[in-house]
Parts: structure tokens; sequence; C-alpha cells
């Protein structure tokens, strides 16, 4: 109580590092992720063939005639996008917890929140960035007009976004789980559908040279919303999943 | 009233509760559904559009009511259960699952028995009632296969309640969705709100729905019995419980 | 009477619908070396991640200088070393770089100290290996050398003899003796006695409810 005022002092310096915490193991979580996905380039890799191959499977199965892929094309890129991202998903949190890094993570004594984020964030960098530029290669051969392709980039970033989001919720709930990839896409694609029909729309929207911005922002505000409330869910699920 | 409330959560007395009341909603039940079919079948006038097709709605739109009201439950029992971690509400969100994942499969059935002499094909992409009730069969097909994948009844109960409660602003924002996008592909739906139906025929339907409510609500107390059983299986009230029944035989 | 550092109350754990452990109450103070003993499949570990707030109990509570863990569960963390079956490594990364990860996450120890440990603990040579190289043993020095940087009053450790070699688990023995010497207290589960020169070991055994 005699000095009060040195007190308050270190409680200022203690208020100001709790407040910086979280962007610290924000930062951390990051960094490492991504020195590991630098390690295991597979797994940066394999969906993007993943994605070639079912985009190359779509001329064959319905037909090159370029008018038809023009009418089809945004859909499939869409499509085969969205299934491309599934694919790391099982092994999100499946690797953290089978070496005990989760357990760490959840008893680190930092926000879990903010790790969640960091993991949501890396997620889209290492395995769904790479996706969404590939994915406008692809549907340039689509005959998808050159001005549709900045929105074909931004819509699909965001909608990537909210998947790898939503699709964290998803493994976080299914760790420890045998063999949990089937029931992680049962669980994240009925959740994709506005994603899917708010992006492919706009996509449409461009190539026929009308104006986007309805679609957009509405698809801005579920990956907003997805960004926010997601990583929240995602810590909630991980305390769940290790208890 | 919280002591009632308490009261009611607790296994030994919900669970005599709910056998009680549980055939009196049936017995209400069959007797209004009884009524609604005769006033909807026989009494009600022909739709001079839709002809007798029509008359599917008695079990179409009841269904499809259940099926949206028994997610909003689950979910809703959900938050209880993960908040207050009430065992009870987990129950509630367990039980509600199978059966609103029924009613939603009745309302999918329905309405493709009755979209073929209006469309001429059993499934109609475009309705967007007809995708978001199928989408809401996934959301209810996820939900349980997420809880089927654990064996440990805490962890499923709680990793399903979060699912539930990311699945219940999911049905908004697909309602939603869909709405806009079969509006931008001259979605056909077969029923059209703004005509007005004569009360022949809205009395017939506000008692059926009436009616698949109680039904429901006598689904919801056995389904929740046979749980809570299964939950409270090594407790003294249900062991003194099996015994009596064991000498009863 | 003083309140304890670290202490449980009348906890029952459960695993799936079966009781493990019912009634059990302990008091940690400063200074204290408690060991659980217990043949496998009695709860041990499931003891250990209650005690740690990762599993709640059925029934029962855990408290943190006298308060429930549950009300203030990231500063009861960050005064907590936990030592679990699985090291948390990354094996393509390598030794230093798992090492700094956890100082920038949870933000302790200065480079020296680092350099310090890691000799300590006999891995100061090895910091440039990638984690997947190291042999069962190191791995377990390599999760000993973050429970020290942790700088943590409180250490949790489940089975911290095993895989070790003779001068390993000596050293596991002097690293105790040090901490409960520096005020801090360790609870650690084995299957076998442990005696530590110069502190008492307090045991705590239970009657597994198999």
């Amino acid at each position: 109580m005699a000095d009060g005022a040195r007190d308050t002092a270190v409680g200022a310096v203690r208020l100001r590092e709790a407040a910086l915490q979280p962007f610290a193991s924000f930062a951390a979580v990051l960094s490492r992720e991504l020195q590991l996905a630098v390690r295991r380039p597979a797994d940066v890799l394999n969906p993007l063939f993943f994605f070639a191959v079912v985009a190359t499977l779509f001329p064959l199965a319905v037909s090159p005639l370029p008018q038809v892929l023009e009418v089809i094309g945004p859909g499939i890129v869409w499509v085969a996008a969205l299934l491309a991202a599934l694919l790391p998903l099982n092994g999100l949190f499946g690797q953290d917890f089978d070496d005990g890094t989760l357990e760490h993570y959840v008893m680190s004594g930092q926000s879990l929140v903010a790790i969640c984020f960091a993991k949501t964030v890396a997620l889209w960098l290492v395995a769904a960035l790479p996706l969404v530029l590939v994915s406008s290669l692809v549907a340039e051969t689509y005959r998808l007009p050159l001005q549709a392709l900045p929105v074909l980039v931004l819509a699909l970033g965001v909608g990537s976004f909210a998947l790898c989001a939503l699709g964290a919720v998803a493994a976080a709930l299914t760790v420890g789980v045998q063999r949990a990839s089937a029931l992680i896409a049962l669980l994240v694609l009925p959740l994709m559908v506005p994603v899917l029909i708010f992006g492919t729309r706009a996509v449409s929207l461009a190539a026929a040279g009308d104006p986007v911005a309805g679609p957009v922002y509405l698809l801005l505000a579920i990956g907003l919303a997805a960004a926010l409330l997601a990583p929240i869910a995602t810590a909630l699920a991980l305390r769940i999943s290790l208890d | 009233m919280w002591k009632w409330f308490h009261q009611l959560a607790s296994p030994p007395h919900f669970y005599r509760l709910a056998g009680l009341w549980a055939p009196w909603f049936m017995g209400a039940a069959l007797v209004l559904m009884a009524y609604s079919l005769y006033a909807g079948l026989v009494l009600a006038p022909m739709d001079y559009q839709q002809k007798d097709a029509f008359r599917i709605i008695y079990v179409h739109v009841p269904s499809a009511y259940l099926s949206l009201m028994a997610y909003t439950m689950m979910a809703v029992a959900s938050a209880i259960g993960l908040i207050w971690r009430m065992k009870l509400a987990h129950a509630v969100a367990a039980s509600a699952a199978p059966i609103g994942a029924s009613f939603t499969f009745l309302a999918l059935f329905t309405g493709s028995v009755w979209g073929y002499p209006m469309w001429g094909t059993w499934w109609e992409w475009s309705d967007p009632r007809m995708m978001t009730e199928l989408i809401l069969l996934f959301l209810y097909l996820g939900y349980m296969a997420l809880r089927a994948a654990f064996e440990d009844r805490k962890r499923a109960d709680r990793a399903g309640a979060v699912l539930a409660i990311v699945g219940v602003v999911n049905v908004v924002l697909v309602h939603y969705s869909v709405e806009w996008w079969s509006s931008l592909h001259q979605g056909q739906t077969i029923m059209n709100e703004n005509a007005t139906m004569p009360a022949s025929m809205l009395t017939p339907l506000l008692t059926m729905i009436l009616a698949f409510t109680l039904f429901f609500g006598a689904l919801m107390f056995s389904r929740l019995r046979g749980e809570v059983l299964l939950r409270e299986s090594n407790a003294r009230w249900v062991r003194r419980l099996v015994a009596e029944e064991a000498a009863h035989a | 009477m003083e309140t304890p550092l670290f202490s449980a109350h009348e906890l029952a754990v459960f695993r799936g619908e079966r009781c493990l452990i019912q009634g059990l109450s302990l008091d940690v103070a400063a200074g204290d070396i408690v060991h659980l003993v217990g043949p496998n499949g009695c709860g041990k570990t499931s003891l250990m991640r209650v005690f740690a707030g990762l599993a709640t109990p059925e029934r029962g509570d855990v408290h943190w200088r006298g308060a429930p863990i549950r009300s203030r569960l990231p500063e009861f963390h960050q005064n907590l070393a936990w030592l679990g079956h699985a090291a948390g490594l990354k094996g393509d990364l390598t030794l230093d770089e798992n090492i700094r990860f956890d100082n920038a996450l949870r933000r302790r120890a200065t480079p020296e100290r680092m350099t310090e440990v890691l000799e300590r603990l006999g891995l100061a040579n090895r910091r440039d290996v990638a984690a997947r190289g190291l042999s069962a043993g190191q791995r377990r020095r390599l999760a000993l050398a973050r429970v020290m940087l942790s700088d943590a009053a409180l250490w949790l450790l489940d089975e911290p003899f095993t895989n070790l070699d003779d001068s390993g688990q000596n050293l596991v023995r002097e690293l105790f003796r040090d901490h409960a010497a520096a005020a801090g207290a360790i609870v650690f589960a084995a299957h076998s006695a442990v005696e530590i020169e110069g502190r008492p070991v307090r045991r705590l055994a239970w009657q597994g409810h198999g």
C-alpha cells in the first residue's frame, strides 16, 4: 500500500504488455507456421496440383467449346478452389495435436483466439493465396474476359479466407478424430453456400461488364464476420477437443 | 420461477414429468391432426390453379416449419448447455437433431411429390425453398455425423453445440442468399406468398401446424427420456427404476 | 495459515463414464515436491490434465494462489510449466528454432539464459540440428529446457524420467532440487520411487476405481 504510485506504474506497464501480448503471440505463431511451410513445400503444392487436375477434367467431361466454357468457367473455378482449399484442413491442428504443440498453445497463458487467428491467416497465405493466383490463370483459359480478373481475384481471396476461418472451426472440432477429412468437408461445405453464391455472381457480373458492388460488398461482409467470429469459435472448439 | 426451472432440469424429475406429458401431447396431436386432415382434404375447396395437388401443403408446410424450428431449438439449447453447463440442454439438442432431420426430409419429399404435377419434374433446382431445405438437411447430417464421431458424450455434446451455433447463423445467411440467387435465375416457387387463402383452406393449415408442433413435442419427450436414461445410466435413481421395472415383469 | 501456491479440493475425475478418482485433495506450497504414484490406468495423466486446467473435473476445484484457476486461467498458465507425453516439438525445425518460438510466444528468457540452460542440459552443441534428428532422450532434455526457460513457479511434469539415461535422470533430480530451493513447486507423475537429496518428496497415491 505504501508505494501505491510505484504499483500504479508497474500496473500500467503490465497493462500495456497485456494489450500487446496478443499481437506478439499472433506474430510468433504466424512466422513459425510460415517457416514450417517453407520446410515442407508439399503442403503448399499438393492443393495446387489437385486444383489444376480438377480444372483439367471439366473440359474433358463437359465440353471444350468456348461458349460452354465461358458459361461454366467461373463456377468451376470457384468449386475447384473450394475443394482444393479443404485438403489442408485435416492437418491444420492434427499435426499440432499429435506432437503436443496444441497443449502448449492452450497452456501458453496467451490469447488462444490470437493464436487461432494466426493459424487461420497462415493457412490462407500458404494454402489459399497461391490457389487464388493459379485459379486466375485457369479462368483465363476458360475464356474469362480480362476485365473480370481483378474481381475474380478479390472475390476468391475473400471467399477463401472465409473458408479458412470456418474450416479452422471444423478442424478444431474434429481434432483427434480418425479419418476426419470427409467429416470436415461435410461440416464446411454447406456453410460455404452464401460465399459461393455471392462469389460466383460477382465474377459473372464482372464478365458481363455489369456493376459488381452488391455481391462484392456482401462477400466482404461475410469475410469480415468470419474473420472476427470464427477464431473465437475455433479457440473454444480447441479447448473442448483437448478436455 | 428459478427454483422451478432448476427442479425441472433435475434428471429424475424431468424423466417423470416427460413421461407424464408425452401421452397428452401425442393424444392432442392425433386428435388435431385427424380434424385438420378431414378439414383440409375433404372440406376445403379445390384450388382453382393447382386443383387437388395443393392439398399436400397440409403436410409440407408444417414439416418445413418444424425443420427450421427444431434447428433453432437445437442451437438455443446448445448455447444454454455451453454457457451454463446444463446437461439437460445438451440432451435436448441431441434429441432435436434426428427429429428435425426427419421433418426436413419430409418437407423435401412432400415438396418433390408436389413438384411433379406442378413443374413436371421431381426436382427443380431453381426453387429457393427446396434448396434451403436441402442445405438444412446437410447441416443436420453434419451435426449428427460430428456427434457420432466421438465416443465421449461430453465432447460430443460440446463440439456439437459449437457447430449448431455456427450453423444457425449460417441458416439465416443461406436462406437470404438462396432467395437472392433464385431471383436471378427466375426461380419458380409453387407457393405464392401474395395469394390470400380463404379461411376454409387456411384454418386446417394452422391447426395442422399446431398438431405437428404437439407431435414434435411428444417425440421430443420420449426421445429425451431415452437420452436422460442413457446419460444417467450409472445414477442411483436409474438403477432403482430398472430394479422396479424388473420386479414388475 | 498461508494460502498454498496450488491446491485441489475434493476432485472427482472421470474418463468417459468411469470414475477414476474421487474426493482427492492436495495442497502444494512453495518448495514442495509432490510425486503422483500409481499403476498404469489409474488416472495419473487425467489428473495431471485437470491440474493443468486442460480438462475440467467432474466435481471439485483446482486453485492457484487461493482462487479457482477457471477464473484466472491466463495468469495461472503463465506461471505453469507443463511437460506432457508429446514434447511439442516440430521435427522440421532446428532445436534452436523450437526453443526460440516458445520464447517468442511466452516472452521470457534472455539469449544468455538460453545458452546457459542448453549447456546445463548438454544440448549446446545440438542447437542447429533439426529436432527430428534428435534422439528420444535428447528430445526429453529439450522439453526440460523449455520447462526451465519458462521461469514458471509451478512445474507439472508427466513422466519426466522416461527415455532418459542415468545422467539425465540425475540431472532431473538436480533440477527439481534447485527449483524447489528457489521457492518453486513441482508436481510430477512417475511409476517408480524417486528420492531427492536434501529435499522431502511427498508421495500421493490413491485407490483406482477400476
